[in-house]
């Protein structure tokens, strides 16, 4: 619903505000259409768990995401259009449609600005995305939270020579999406996406702003951020729903985020730092971080191949009212093999442990390219010494590995 | 009459060149070639080109890759370049930004579309393939004279064009990051554009050769090949790289190669 809305509002700004700048030459410019189609099916190790949960262990899906791209003025203007839909039988929730990208953009020399529905990404951690605050998580495409749903946003960047400041009004918040009854990667109590519930109304719901600093100084890379609006993350207290079942209801903070993202390149070694202090989530303010390297050993037994060694430390010390993470005390190591072949092959496989809890999470990433149009990925996750009162308990039967077939176009 | 001017010509010669020759060793003369060539292609301001690569393996499998290049001079420093992929599908838009350096590693960001994502990489893998082609980072990274050390050996007729001459140099890579300890490099006299490259591995062992051909000048004094042939006598694979569509004068400023715009690039 709010994207549809968000569309037309972003068309109806375009329109308004474009139409004397690009009428002359937008017909000359060269259109481009791409995308994917893919076909993914995953494959649990298990039965599922609740009882609403549907029987059987495969979930096949379908995807597509054509990708219309128009430009003209130079390439100076450009317009985008990207939707997104899944079509699966197991879990209604998953059957669903985005759009990922609707806007314009214009390049001027010293600055940019794009209009409409976008996506943004800030960070420079593996284990989890802190300071990534602009894009709703697409929860539903993956528990790792890496899909994102299209934000309707005008985004003014000034690049100037001490750095690039980008400025984001951010009108119409995004749901989080979550699995429904029948499917599976959820909480034992299903979360109610029918009946959520916000601390702000109307225009204060709705309208985020966002400003963002980044520069690099000879080896380091330095982002400063700043966000108030409705939070992406919500709490999810477990209420009753008109049915009479147990759920869990989405409650939308309003709050203040401050991020900091810093890199430094030195040779083969990374190391990366995120950190956050949030106001207002449950929790009056809490402090967030995510710190580590990562270190890169080239051409393996003269292979051509790289080994990336990754290690980082994940850090929360929100209360009990602020929504719950499982990612408080934990450590996460993760090993990246990279072919350098011609299929662009890639493996990475990492594990996260609860230093205090135990609880530990293995996940696998891999891809291939087939041929000139095909790649094959394929993906596993994997969970053990869950404790009860960890939000990923009602996962523990939920050990997966996933094909995916994408074909490009 | 002949017999005399001879002797006297070759008193002339004798008397003359010694004196230079003292004046230069072979390392100075390979240095000196070398600056040469990078004050001839000096001042050609900026340029876009499309790029194609066909990467070949022993068996003959082909893939292919295609490519934006833009590339910025830098006076003081290493030249700043930016190439945005636009084949095969599932890697179009993905961008690699290089701010090179004259000594120091250079600075490198890679931009992941489907993430939105602007990754700073390390520049410190040199010798590693780009996108798993026969080309290296730094067989394509901007060649700065202060990155090698030289040997000039002869004058001779260069290679599949003996109506040219070419300067014969050995150039030592200075970083210990090279994938090379030496290259022995076919350079013309007249125009300074390479015509061939050998390359030897840190052992020492000839690694691969580079062809390049159907070179075309630019404003009046700036040759590019169109054909780059990179073949490895280790592996029996092969590279080919064409380049068409050159466009030198693109106006293009300092703000096309921040980090900061790889977002929307495409």
């Amino acid at each position: 619903m709010i994207s549809a809305r968000g569309a037309l509002l972003a068309l109806g700004l375009l329109s308004v505000c474009t139409v004397p700048t690009v009428a002359q030459d937008f017909g000359q410019g060269s259109s481009e259409l791409g995308g994917f189609v893919g076909f993914e099916t995953r494959v649990f190790f298990s039965g599922p768990a609740f009882v609403s949960q549907k029987a059987g262990r495969a979930q096949p899906s379908l995807m597509v995401q054509p990708e219309l791209r128009h430009e003209w003025n130079d390439g100076l203007d450009r317009l985008t259009f990207i939707p997104y839909a899944r079509l699966e039988t197991t879990d209604r929730q998953r059957n669903h449609f985005d759009i990922r990208e609707a806007n314009w953009q214009r390049l001027g020399d010293d600055w940019d600005l794009r209009l409409g529905i976008g996506k943004v990404f800030w960070g420079v951690a593996e284990s989890r995305h802190l300071v990534d605050i602009v894009n709703q998580s697409d929860l539903i495409e993956a528990p790792d939270g890496e899909d994102k749903l299209g934000q309707p946003m005008l985004n003014v960047n000034l690049l100037r020579d001490w750095g690039t400041v980008g400025l984001f009004v951010l009108p119409g918040f995004r749901d989080r999406t979550y699995p429904g009854w029948s499917g599976r990667l959820r909480d034992q109590f299903p979360t109610d996406v029918h009946n959520p519930a916000y601390e702000a109304s109307g225009l204060a719901r709705h309208m985020g702003i966002a400003a963002r600093y980044s520069h690099f100084f000879g080896d380091w890379d330095v982002g400063v951020s700043y966000f108030h609006g409705t939070g992406r993350e919500p709490r999810l207290p477990v209420t009753v729903d008109t049915g009479g079942r147990l759920v869990r209801r989405p409650t939308y903070d309003l709050i203040d985020q401050v991020g900091l993202d810093v890199q430094s390149t030195i040779d083969a070694w990374l190391l990366k730092l995120e950190a956050i202090s949030r106001w207002g989530n449950g929790d009056p303010q809490f402090f967030a971080s995510v710190a580590g390297l990562e270190y890169t050993l080239y051409d393996v037994w003269e292979t051509g191949a790289d080994i990336g060694l990754l290690a980082e430390y994940l850090y929360d010390d929100r209360n009990a009212n602020a929504p719950a993470v499982s990612t408080d005390h934990d450590v996460f190591v993760a090993i990246r093999l990279t072919a350098n072949d011609a299929d662009d092959t890639d493996f990475l496989i990492g594990g996260t442990i609860d230093r205090l809890s135990g609880a530990m999470g293995i996940g696998i990433e891999a891809s291939t390219r087939l041929d000139s149009h095909w790649t094959a990925e394929l993906e596993s996750n994997v969970t053990a010494n869950v404790p009860f009162d960890d939000p990923m308990a009602g996962m523990r039967q939920d050990d997966f590995v996933l094909f995916r077939l994408l074909r490009y176009f | 009459m002949m017999f005399r001017t001879a002797i006297i010509a070759t008193a002339v010669a004798v008397l003359a060149v010694p004196s230079d020759a003292r004046a230069e060793t072979p390392e100075e003369k390979g240095l000196r070639i070398a600056k040469e060539a990078e004050a001839f292609d000096a001042g050609f301001g900026d340029y876009t080109a499309k790029g194609e690569m066909t990467l070949r393996n022993k068996s003959g499998r082909e893939s292919v890759r295609g490519f934006l290049s833009k590339t910025l001079e830098q006076v003081d420093d290493g030249d700043k370049s930016l190439m945005v992929f636009q084949r095969p599908a599932d890697i179009r838009g993905t961008a690699l930004l290089t701010h090179a350096h004259k000594t120091d590693d250079d600075d490198q960001w890679l931009y992941l579309p489907a993430m939105k994502r602007v990754k700073r990489i390390s520049s410190s893998n040199r010798s590693g393939s780009f996108v798993g082609s026969e080309f290296s980072y730094e067989d394509l990274s901007s060649p700065e004279v202060e990155k090698y050390t030289y040997n000039w050996l002869r004058e001779e007729p260069c290679p599949n064009q003996p109506d040219m001459t070419c300067h014969v140099t050995e150039r030592f890579p200075t970083d210990t990051g090279s994938g090379y300890k030496k290259q022995m490099m076919w350079l013309d006299t007249e125009t300074y554009r390479v015509v061939k490259i050998d390359y030897f591995d840190r052992k020492e062992a000839f690694l691969k050769t580079l062809l390049q051909t159907d070179y075309a000048v630019y404003k009046d004094r700036h040759w590019r090949p169109h054909t780059m042939e990179m073949v490895n006598h280790q592996t029996g694979k092969s590279t080919t790289m064409k380049w068409s569509d050159f466009q030198f004068g693109a106006g293009l400023s300092g703000s096309d190669f921040q980090p900061n715009r790889l977002k929307s690039v495409r």
